[in-house]
């Protein structure tokens, strides 16, 4: 049942953190205050590249309607972990403001500011030295939700990784939401070769099957779960079989048929899925308080739509599983199973 | 009433590249209502002919009719149908679910044979006469031998079968137990008039019967 509940977990876990980690990519994006998105053409939803030129938000803010336009540039560390370099000004007129809960905003090259989630997940505080692809010295912690996680000078983080003058996003804030389309249209016309997304279109973007490979992935981790659910009730069953064989040769000899003794060790397997199916649903949300401390990057959303998904891929695998133990217990000789011990 | 007649009967198993001949052309009537203890040393062909009879093997030649109908035309379907409504059994290790209580033993043998519902006022004497009627709740491992005995006998009986077939039914017994046994399964057979097949190698528990038939190597030999 443990081990059940164990492939439901996993898939509910990899759901909830694929839709966590989007949801808050998705909330840090709105919250960046801007209307309009200009990316490199070779970018994704998820990834960014640095190379577009700076000068191109200048360009920007030539054209009509726009009201504040800034660059930023995201550098990854990890698989899920980037820097984001910005103009602090700049940034904090179009968003409103990076909250600072404690310290300051930073000054030096080699100063960070990180959110209250970052901060907490890697125990930091204003003053703490970070090596973080580079050393940082923490300045300030700001409130979540805006952008990023890390935000360092964007002139300090071209220098350190060598990309000068480079940037991986332009936001744009316009004078009237209503001239949105106006200032796309005209950024389409004149940008042709990159990217460029009002708010509302990007924040579409954000959703599994349009984030490479984590649709895939998906499917991928169903499969194997619900091999291990086969795997585990197979053998399961086929112990059980073997242990109650004199159990079945005695309800063979009380006239029970084929279909009877199969049905017992069916609805048997039935009862353990759904079983298995209650215990993994617990341990996604105990994975989601592991999740929570271990890497508060990765948020995990507890994923209710899944619960019919889960349990059918738990009740398949596991009545494909107790197909041949139970044939095998169905087929089994009355006398031979009475005389068993 | 219940009528058994097998005529001819043989039953050969193949055993490595060996044919053994567990019964060599057995005759043996029995009449409805009439308690008849088998009994033969190790090998005779009891345990074989008590198999046929119960409709859990096939015979190799000869005929078995019980009530009319020729067990040797069956398959398995048909074997399984009979023993789910004509043939009870009781057996030396008693052969109780472990994981089930007395009651719910006896109500699998229904279930399996598609009944359901209260029990019936006679069923429920019948209950009392085997004396566990008070213990009905208790799993095979809270009762004794001899109780569990008595749940076996129940359970073979709930669905009405036309014969009950005993193998060694005291087997696992003391003298007390295997006596009240062996007391009730006589009082069943003149109460009520069960037609009773009993397996047994103990002469003393075979003198309950009307009739004893001994066996010796596949033959009936008295």
């Amino acid at each position: 049942m443990v081990l059940i509940g164990a492939q439901v977990a996993m898939i509910l876990t990899l759901v909830g953190v694929s839709r966590g980690v989007l949801g808050n990519m998705q909330r840090r994006a709105k919250g960046t205050g801007a209307d309009i998105l200009i990316r490199p053409a070779d970018s994704s939803v998820t990834s960014f590249a640095s190379n577009m030129p700076e000068s191109i938000v200048d360009f920007v803010r030539g054209i009509e309607h726009v009201q504040i336009a800034t660059g930023a540039m995201v550098h990854p560390i990890s698989n899920f972990d980037t820097i984001t370099g910005i103009h602090w000004d700049e940034f904090s007129k179009m968003s409103g403001g990076l909250a600072l809960l404690k310290g300051k905003k930073f000054e030096k090259p080699d100063d960070m500011v990180v959110d209250q989630v970052f901060a907490a997940g890697h125990k930091l505080a204003p003053g703490t030295p970070f090596n973080f692809g580079h050393l940082w010295n923490i300045t300030g912690i700001v409130e979540e939700g805006k952008l990023s996680a890390t935000f360092v000078d964007i002139a300090a983080l071209q220098d350190i990784f060598a990309e000068p003058g480079k940037i991986s996003v332009v936001y744009v804030k316009v004078d009237d939401p209503k001239n949105i389309p106006i200032v796309i249209k005209s950024l389409q016309a004149q940008l042709t070769d990159y990217k460029i997304y009002s708010m509302e279109e990007f924040l579409s973007l954000f959703t599994t099957d349009r984030v490479p490979y984590v649709e895939t992935f998906t499917k991928v981790v169903i499969v194997i779960a619900a091999v291990i659910g086969f795997l585990v009730v197979f053998l399961s069953m086929y112990m059980a079989v073997l242990e109650r064989t004199r159990e079945i040769g005695i309800m063979k000899a009380m006239g029970a048929s084929p279909g009877y003794i199969l049905g017992i060790l069916l609805r048997e397997t039935v009862v353990l899925s759904l079983a298995g199916t209650i215990v993994g649903i617990g341990m996604a949300y105990a994975s989601r308080t592991l999740m929570a401390s271990v890497a508060p990057n990765m948020p995990q959303l507890i994923v209710p739509d899944w619960y019919p998904w889960v349990t059918l891929i738990a009740l398949g695998g596991s009545l494909v599983g107790a197909v041949y133990p139970g044939l095998k217990a169905a087929r089994q000789d009355a006398i031979e199973a009475l005389a068993y011990d | 009433m219940t009528e058994i007649e097998v005529r001819g009967l043989s039953k050969t198993f193949r055993v490595g590249d060996v044919d053994v001949h567990a019964l060599r052309g057995v005759d043996l009537k029995i009449e409805g209502g009439e308690f008849v203890a088998i009994v033969g040393p190790s090998g005779s062909g009891k345990s074989t002919l008590f198999n046929i009879l119960g409709g859990l093997a096939p015979p190799s030649s000869g005929t078995v009719s019980l009530n009319g109908q020729d067990l040797a035309k069956l398959n398995d379907a048909g074997r399984t149908e009979l023993r789910k409504k004509s043939v009870g059994f009781i057996f030396q290790k008693y052969n109780l679910l472990p994981t089930l209580t007395a009651r719910d033993n006896i109500e699998i043998a229904r279930d399996i044979a598609g009944k359901s519902g209260a029990w019936d006022p006679q069923y429920l004497e019948l209950l009392r006469l085997l004396g566990i009627a008070d213990r009905l709740d208790h799993k095979p491992r809270a009762l004794s031998g001899g109780e569990q005995q008595r749940v076996a006998i129940a359970r073979a009986l709930v669905n009405g079968p036309a014969l009950l077939l005993a193998d060694e039914p005291t087997g696992n017994l003391d003298t007390e137990n295997s006596n009240a046994v062996l007391g009730i399964l006589k009082d069943l057979n003149k109460r009520l008039g069960q037609t009773i097949l009993m397996i047994t190698h103990n002469p003393e528990a075979a003198a309950f019967a009307d009739r004893t038939v001994t066996m010796r190597d596949g033959r009936i030999v008295q």
